[in-house]
């Protein structure tokens, strides 16, 4: 009898052992959920990142920002064409349904991006048309030369033409309140994992689909995803320190030793593809925050140094961030193209300068000023504001800290209703030029539509239209490096720091941070 | 009128004076009050004037020199380096000060209204009462954040950060006065059919001198007790708005607001930024209903 | 009684109404949905489209009235944030929040009546003083807070309970309940602690002060000098008749746990439709925070009319008086 129940111990066990190397489960959670299911319906960071999990791209980028490829091979513009790029895809790929994946799929894939109801259409505005040559080669033709075409394709996910045409799925989205278009709640891709159930906010679970076609290309180690949304940063902490949880994004940054130091439990961090900073009301001749009649007293170049001088980066660094940021000069992330490290220390704190810079401006005694602030948004965004207000006491200015939900925050900037605000800038194609479009050149109705600072300038944004068709790239960097110094001299927006991200996770999982925010889990190992 | 208001209050005093429960909890109350008031002379720091602030600061151990500047602090700094000694004295007059106004408005509005739909009667009771009806089955919080919502909409954008704190107290104000409305009307009806009332009526008193004059009195009790509750739900509403990212701006904390903040310390080690703001809150609050029990107790004599 | 009922109703109508316009007049306040809705490479174009399609550019009366007639057709839009429908993402979530309220409003009727008896019978006893006042520290500290103590204390500290979520759920026929399994049972008890705590102390004290009320009373008295036994007289006797106004002060407590589990939602990401609401104004989904305001009134003014037609039937005095205005 005891000899049968030690027998029946030890097959229980080994078979436990067998099953925990065949199958890993990881639960993990962030502060949101993906809004849905539908791959080209949202361009959005959480919503991306669950696609990523069951649907790719032709091109992604691997941890450390560089290109690898997905479901396609390799990548050229045309050799006879400057309008035209190759794509060749990877043979043999299935999606979840067992349909072959081909050239097909990808001009509809493409095409449904580029329709109406896409919010990814502005990354493929440059696209003409989309064909196939063949049925594992796509070409794209553009409106002119695009040599930065690839950098948008990164989160430009593949659906399975059958099964989209199939469950009437086509059109990407119905805001004006018709149906639920069924590619919200379903998903069919290609991806390492397929989808086992979704409550949305609540939980979502997803298992190794066993035919991917990297299965001896990468770890795979874990089989099954559990996807559970926390957003109460506390809460969040709390499921990770008490074993709930393995893997956590959103780590607050005063949280982030209390994790590292607890047994089993480690935290890996890396910078992210996000700068913050504050943008000023330059081109307006009086401004509506202020004090000051009849005069705009952030038109004068010297009052933004004085202001920029204030702001002691370092100690937002040390205090706010705990370290986990890192001062910006520049408004470009460490990774765009462009960026360059003398640039980005070009912000000092000199208070005495300052000072002088604003006598000398004529506003030697001050004036008040309204900073417009989200509190949900960006790592510690009100706590920034907050010190920066105390910042900028120091040289007179006198500011009213306005600071509110990102819901009311962002249509000020998007209406023109702020003077002086908050702003975070990622750039998901590592090209300045995405910078400046946004930015930098005058607001109009397709370009500038992010700068709410009235700077604009005719000539610099002629430069900046040139560049999408520049396939000379050492005179586009030319240009892009004599843009910045315009930028730079000419003050536009007061830069803070770059974030970073924070990922806390048990110490069995094995990954590094990427710098999208975009775990992806068919890299992960885990022991 | 007077005399009997001088023996009805020297009866509470007797009482007061012989709950050592009631004693203990008004003095804290009192020294809570006296210091919020005096805040600006008690407080070694003002954490309300932004230049005054050392960033550096933050994150210091109460009574240790902290590691940049080695300024010493009481009770700590927060993550802005504020004292919080002095941010919770400032804090708890706002806090104070939010509560006492709420609880103000939503009494006055609560008699007038209780007054006028008991001794008036008809279709304006049926409105009035109709009105308290839906408040009532309308979560204080939310009824709350739909006034916050709309009171900051229509604010001009410029007086918003100094309007903060009155849109609180309107918030509050106006989802709390039920509860006064419905006891005085209940009272009210009673009093109304009393001689008294009919005598004042007969001798040609006017409406309103007789609801002022004659039921008011006898109705201020349960009012103060409710009140008195009231005072320290209100403050706990101002946490809780707060939370919800409604409340007191972050560069004027009240006492909840520091809560809120002090929260998302809690793993991290800097236990002082939320356990004195909440000790102080639970004092405060707790002070408050023990003197609100008290009170209603002293005053239904038939439980001596 | 049936003028009366249907009186109740076309009032009870038009409070719906009002409350709907009142929300519909907050949420231009709220926010914007368009820039959450759009990713930060919209133009100045897909900003005007897409608040055409969802006619933003309309008055709000426009606006609500477009909501209203859609509604009374059973239709109540698609939620801007998950795009499907509300009805269909309140249902889901609906459970959740009722078991939790359920959970919670059972333990603070159970003990709140427990220890108000209790502190009423032991009036000077030193437990009822220790009772009375420690329960006072359960309302004198906000909602969030008592939750987020709780979950460092049982869930990080401990690690005997949850910190999060509902645990598995059995799906009955659409109504899923944690109530079959341990887990679920388990991720129950901090959240309807925190949630319960209010309401217990408020019954708990209302129960006493009912007690001590009926005690001194002279049926009571009577019963004492009749030589009744003290048990029979406090439970049979006494408690009995506290009870209506604590029916009915419960019965409009409901109100305030659906409201305060808003708060207890957040903090432990439970998912009813309290965090379905806060994730709706964070995001200005006016769909789902149109539909869950009237939703709450519906649900408020029925349980407001049911209070009064208990108070009609069991106590007829109150007709007279109430029949007209209230």
């Amino acid at each position: 009898m005891k000899l049968t129940s030690t027998l029946l111990a030890a097959t229980a066990l080994t078979s436990m052992v067998a099953m925990s190397a065949n199958a890993e489960t990881i639960r993990w959670a962030r502060a949101g959920d993906s809004l849905t299911l539908d791959p080209h319906a949202q361009n959005e960071g959480p919503t991306h990142t669950l696609s990523h999990q069951i649907y790719e791209p032709l091109i992604i980028r691997d941890t450390s920002g560089a290109f690898q490829a997905a479901l396609a091979t390799d990548w050229a513009p045309s050799a006879d064409d400057p309008n035209v790029w190759v794509f060749n895809l990877r043979e043999g790929v299935t999606f979840h349904n067992g349909n072959a994946f081909t050239a097909e799929d990808v001009v509809f894939s493409i095409n449904r991006a580029k329709s109406d109801d896409s919010n990814m259409k502005e990354l493929l505005n440059s696209i003409v048309e989309v064909r196939a040559a063949g049925d594992y080669t796509v070409e794209f033709v553009t409106n002119g030369p695009n040599p930065i075409l690839s950098a948008n394709l990164t989160n430009l996910f593949m659906m399975d033409k059958d099964w989209t045409e199939e469950n009437d799925t086509v059109k990407v989205q119905d805001t004006d309140g018709g149906e639920v278009t069924f590619a919200t709640t379903n998903a069919m891709g290609t991806g390492p994992y397929q989808l086992v159930s979704r409550e949305p906010d609540v939980r979502t679970v997803l298992s190794a689909y066993d035919g991917y076609w990297g299965k001896d290309m990468f770890p795979l180690d874990v089989t099954e995803i559990i996807y559970t949304p926390i957003q109460n940063a506390a809460t969040r902490v709390a499921a990770l320190l008490s074993g709930e949880v393995d893997f956590i994004q959103d780590v607050p940054v005063q949280d982030l030793e209390r994790v590292a130091s607890t047994d089993g439990l480690t935290v890996k961090t890396a910078p992210q593809n996000r700068v913050i900073f504050f943008g000023m009301n330059q081109g307006a001749d009086d401004i509506e925050a202020d004090n000051i009649e009849g005069a705009n007293p952030l038109a004068d170049v010297r009052v933004r140094r004085a202001m920029n001088m204030a702001i002691n980066r370092d100690a937002i660094q040390q205090v706010v961030m705990r370290g986990q940021s890192q001062p910006a000069g520049m408004i470009a992330p460490p990774f765009v193209n462009g960026w360059t490290a003398e640039m980005d220390a070009e912000s000092m704190t000199d208070i005495e300068t300052a000072k002088s810079l604003m006598e000398e401006a004529g506003y030697g005694e001050g004036f008040s000023l309204r900073l417009d602030c989200p509190n949900d948004r960006y790592i510690n965004d009100e706590a920034i504001c907050q010190a920066t207000v105390g910042m900028l006491a120091q040289i007179g200015v006198t500011v009213n800290l306005d600071a509110k939900p990102k819901a009311q925050h962002f249509p000020l900037i998007t209406n023109g209703q702020t003077d002086f605000y908050m702003l975070g800038w990622g750039v998901p194609t590592y090209d300045s030029e995405y910078v400046f479009n946004f930015l930098v050149h005058g607001r109009e109705e397709s370009i500038g539509t992010w700068n709410n600072t009235g700077y604009d300038n005719d000539a610099l944004d002629a430069m900046i239209v040139s560049l999408a068709s520049n396939t000379d790239l050492d005179a586009r960097n030319a240009d892009i490096a004599a843009i910045w110094r315009e930028v730079q001299d000419q003050q536009i927006y007061l830069p803070v720091h770059h974030q970073v991200l924070n990922w806390g996770m048990s110490d069995a999982v094995g990954t590094e941070v990427s710098p999208e925010d975009d775990p992806k889990f068919k890299f992960f190992t885990m022991n | 009128m007077e005399r009997l208001a001088r023996v009805w209050n020297s009866d509470l005093g007797w009482s007061f004076r012989h709950s050592p429960m009631a004693l203990t909890a008004g003095i804290v109350v009192l020294i809570l009050v006296l210091a919020a008031l005096f805040a600006p002379l008690v407080a070694p720091h003002d954490p309300f004037n932004p230049a005054s602030l050392n960033l550096m600061n933050g994150f210091s151990q109460p009574m240790e020199p902290n590691a940049f500047t080695g300024d010493v602090f009481l009770l700590g700094t927060d993550d802005q380096g504020r004292d919080v000694f002095s941010t919770i004295l400032y804090g708890m007059r706002i806090s104070l000060f939010v509560g006492f106004s709420a609880v103000l408005l939503a009494m006055v509005l609560g008699i007038t209204l209780g007054l006028i739909a008991g001794y008036v009667g008809g279709w304006v009771e049926t409105i009035i009462m109709r009105i308290a009806d839906i408040q009532l089955t309308f979560p204080a919080i939310l009824v709350a954040m739909l006034i916050f919502g709309i009171a900051k909409g229509v604010t001009p954008v410029e007086y918003r950060d100094q309007m903060a704190i009155w849109v609180l107290i309107l918030a509050i104000g106006l989802s709390d006065w039920v509860q006064f409305a419905r006891v005085v009307r209940g009272a009210t009806l009673v009093e109304k059919s009393k001689e008294y009332v009919a005598a004042a009526k007969m001798i040609g008193r006017r409406p309103g001198i007789i609801m002022l004059r004659h039921i008011l009195p006898n109705v201020m009790g349960p009012v103060l007790v409710i009140a008195t509750i009231s005072l320290a739900l209100a403050i706990i509403a101002e946490a809780t708005l707060s939370f919800l990212g409604v409340g007191a701006p972050p560069t004027q904390p009240s006492l909840g607001t520091l809560i809120r903040i002090g929260q998302d310390y809690i793993f991290s080690g800097e236990w002082w930024i939320l356990f004195f703001p909440a000790a102080t809150l639970l004092t405060l609050a707790l002070s408050v209903n023990l003197l609100g029990d008290w009170l209603r107790d002293a005053l239904n004599p038939r439980l001596k | 009684m049936l003028i009366f009922i249907l009186r109740r109703m076309a009032q009870s109508l038009l409070v719906l109404l009002v409350v709907g316009l009142v929300a519909f007049a907050m949420f231009r306040f709220v926010g914007d949905p368009i820039d959450n809705m759009l990713g930060q490479e919209r133009t100045m174009e897909d900003i005007e489209r897409l608040r055409d399609q969802l006619g933003l550019n309309e008055p709000f009366v426009v606006q609500y009235w477009n909501f209203l007639t859609n509604a009374v057709q059973g239709n109540f839009g698609i939620s801007y944030r998950q795009g499907r429908p509300v009805a269909e993402i309140i249902a889901e979530r609906l459970p959740a929040t009722l078991e939790l309220a359920a959970v919670s409003g059972a333990m603070a009727v159970i003990f709140g009546i427990g220890l108000g008896v209790f502190t009423a019978i032991r009036r000077n006893g030193f437990a009822a003083h220790a009772i009375m006042t420690i329960s006072l520290i359960g309302v004198s500290l906000p909602t969030f807070l008592i939750g987020i103590l709780l979950i460092y204390l049982f869930s990080v500290t401990l690690g005997w309970l949850p910190s999060f979520g509902r645990g598995e759920v059995v799906d009955l026929g659409g109504w899923t309940t944690g109530f079959l399994t341990s887990s679920g049972l388990k991720a129950l008890i901090l959240p309807s602690i925190t949630l319960g705590l209010y309401q217990l102390t408020l019954i708990m004290r209302l129960v006493r002060a009912e007690m001590l009320e009926v005690l001194r009373q002279d049926y009571i008295r009577f019963a004492r000098a009749r030589g009744l036994k003290d048990r029979a007289i406090n439970f049979r006797h006494a408690l009995k008749n506290t009870l209506v106004p604590v029916i009915t002060i419960t019965g409009l407590q409901i109100g305030s746990i659906i409201a305060f589990a808003i708060i207890t939602e957040t903090v432990f990401q439970w998912p009813g439709v309290g965090l379905l609401f806060i994730n709706a104004v964070q995001f200005v989904d006016i769909p789902v925070m149109a539909a869950y305001l009237m939703m709450i009134s519906v649900m408020f003014v029925t349980i407001n009319l049911i209070v009064d037609l208990l108070y009609f039937t069991i106590d007829p005095r109150l007709r007279a008086d109430r029949g007209g205005s209230n």
